[in-house]
């Protein structure tokens, strides 16, 4: 018979003290390879110019102050294409990019998960297939799909590609498959409801955390997205880029440029804490049969 | 009831008939018509999706595949060559050479190190209370979401005493000179692979994390009666059969990511990097199709990645659905 120790008041089966201290020790060294980084770039950003090039450099910051923010407020004031411009493209993209996104993969999914008609297997099976590349391999032929569509150079070229990954497709439709019952859907069809009406009033109104998922990973994507290959011209680049161009400034913009690296990181990751049980929660049913 | 198989057509309209379908009067064909004509409205409603999926996902790779046979420059039409790009590429290219070999070091490397971490990280942070839990999930996730947030490695490793390696080194009397990290082809590439593993905690660590999480706790107490004594055996045996099906994702994501790994490497170490030390895959078809416009080209370096990418994906795969039998 198994030892069950009691601890808080749970059985907690198969612990044994040593293991729970490794495993702990492995879990801070590596929590704080994870961090340091992390932690560094902010506190570069609050350092003073002299502070920021002083030698031994320090993982710590003796007057911190806000003034890279203040510079690099007024580095972007002074730039040639307004930023506002910049963070304007990025949140266009970002905005009808994602919601594209949700819509036509949630569309889909809920068709090939609840209407099966013929074909609808292996439509899915070609998405659990594309998730097995990445945009790579496409990227030189989809930049004469999009010349020959007149599209380079402008914000369709970024934003519709990514309506179509087959990510947020995959996601939603296994979540879909575990968490809706199919007599959920019989019982709304008997009651006279169209397909579009059951998808829209009863399927999504169950799968909001699989929204939340979709909506946070097409986000993250478009929001880091830098330089593409498909804009040329200053006016339509991202937010990001312009960070980017920043922080290749040198020395001189070293503060700023970690002022932005913070900015950029802000954003992604205080969406992710507020929707974090959510996406664990459409994850529970990513699993990929065999 | 009535003496017909089912008949639901009291005021309901088509989609109330579509299950009063009786299979056994039917060829398999006529029923596949029958059924694709009931259901024709779930076909409009993939279109939108699919459509544009072709387009942007289908269609290009089979335009690389056929324009790798082809010598093409955007300008004239494409002349058919055969062969003559993959020869090209495989025994005239050095370059090529170099950046497969990268790449597959890069995938070997990265591939299998960071599944493992995402696997053990996800278990290991199982056991928390839920909040320190949510807090340890940010701490390890946060690098992979945070844009160029990676570049502070440029930093802890500059080139010049101000590096924050440098410094220490130089302190201890390790070094006598800095070292120059990214310029430098003996450290370029392992830099390269920690700063991947620092960014590798992504998608397929939130799927092991759910998955773990539900796993019913009743598993573990029957695992603890039929003798399982130590949390490795309740791994083997119990854990990691009920996440096959996570495990077999997590593969795919960390695969598909572990191939196209070089945004970054551009960022950290310059296009080129120094003597290719770091070139990849990516960067031979960005330098053939985005600066040398030698499209036949560039497309036979992306059909070969497209069928590295699928073929190590298919490999492991069949390996990962041994585990747990």
């Amino acid at each position: 018979m198994a030892k069950l120790r009691i601890k808080k008041g749970t059985h907690a089966l198969n612990r044994s003290l040593g293991g729970d201290i490794a495993i702990n020790t492995i879990l801070i060294i590596f929590g704080a390879f994870m961090f340091i980084p992390m932690f560094y770039a902010i506190i570069q950003s609050l350092k003073p110019l002299d502070e920021l090039w002083v030698f031994p450099p320090r993982f710590f910051v003796i007057n911190p102050t806000m003034k890279n923010y203040g510079d690099l407020f007024r580095l972007m004031s002074t730039s040639w294409v307004p930023f506002s411009r910049y963070i304007f493209n990025t949140v266009l993209i970002s905005v009808f990019g994602t919601f594209g996104n949700l819509m036509l993969a949630s569309l889909s999914a809920y068709a090939l998960k609840k209407v099966k008609f013929p074909g609808s297997k292996a439509l899915f099976a070609i998405i659990t297939y594309a998730l097995m590349f990445n945009a790579t391999v496409t990227t030189i032929t989809n930049f004469l799909t999009m010349s020959a569509l007149g599209w380079v150079d402008t914000y369709l070229a970024v934003m519709v590609p990514a309506m179509c990954t087959p990510l947020g497709l995959y996601l939603m439709g296994q979540f879909i498959d575990s968490t809706i019952p199919d007599s959920v859907i019989e019982s709304s069809r008997l009651d006279g409801a169209g397909e579009f009406k059951t998808y829209w009033y009863i399927a999504m109104p169950m799968v909001k955390p699989a929204w939340l998922t979709l909506i946070i990973f097409s986000f993250q994507g478009l929001w880091n997205m830098g330089a593409s290959i498909f804009i040329q011209s200053e006016q339509l680049k991202t937010f990001s880029y312009a960070i980017g161009q920043i922080l290749a400034g040198g020395i001189v913009r070293a503060g700023a440029g970690a002022a932005s690296t913070v900015i950029m990181m802000v954003v992604p990751i205080t969406v992710f804490v507020i929707s974090q049980a959510n996406i664990i929660e459409t994850m529970a049913s990513s699993g990929m049969k065999d | 009831m009535s003496d017909k198989p089912v008949n639901l057509d009291d005021g309901g309209g088509a989609a109330v008939k579509r299950r009063a379908v009786n299979r056994g009067e039917m060829t398999r064909m006529q029923w596949t018509l029958r059924e694709m004509k009931v259901n024709k409205v779930g076909y409009l409603m993939v279109a939108p999706f699919f459509v544009l999926f072709t387009i942007f996902t289908i269609f290009p790779v089979l335009l690389s595949i056929i324009l790798s046979l082809t010598v093409f420059n955007l300008v004239e039409f494409p002349t058919f060559v055969f062969l003559d790009n993959y020869i090209r590429l495989l025994f005239d290219d050095d370059i090529f050479l170099k950046a497969i070999t990268n790449t597959l070091v890069f995938a070997a490397v990265t591939g299998p190190v960071s599944y493992m971490l995402s696997f053990m990280m996800a278990w290991f942070i199982n056991e928390l209370s839920p909040k320190m839990r949510a807090f340890v999930t940010l701490i390890f996730y946060a690098p992979s979401i945070s844009g160029q947030v990676y570049l502070i490695w440029q930093v802890l490793f500059h080139s010049d005493q101000y590096g924050y390696a440098n410094s220490i080194l130089l302190r201890f009397n390790f070094i006598q000179e800095p070292i120059l990290w990214f310029q430098d082809a003996n450290y370029v590439m392992n830099l390269c692979i920690v700063v991947a593993l620092w960014l590798s905690l992504s998608t397929s660590f939130l799927a092991f994390i759910a998955g773990l999480q539900t796993v019913d706790r009743t598993y573990y107490e029957a695992g603890a009666v039929d003798g399982i004594r130590n949390r490795w055996q309740e791994l083997w045996y119990v854990t990691l059969p009920l996440m096959k099906n996570q495990l077999m994702f997590g593969a795919v994501m960390t695969i598909t990511g572990s191939f196209g790994f070089g945004v970054v490497v551009t960022a950290l170490a310059g296009f080129p990097s120094i003597d290719y030390a770091a070139h990849t895959i990516m960067h031979h078809l960005d330098d053939y199709g985005g600066m040398r416009f030698e499209m036949g080209y560039a497309s036979a370096i992306a059909t070969l990645l497209f069928f590295m990418m699928m073929g190590a994906n298919l490999i492991v795969k069949r390996l990962l659905s041994k585990v747990g039998t």
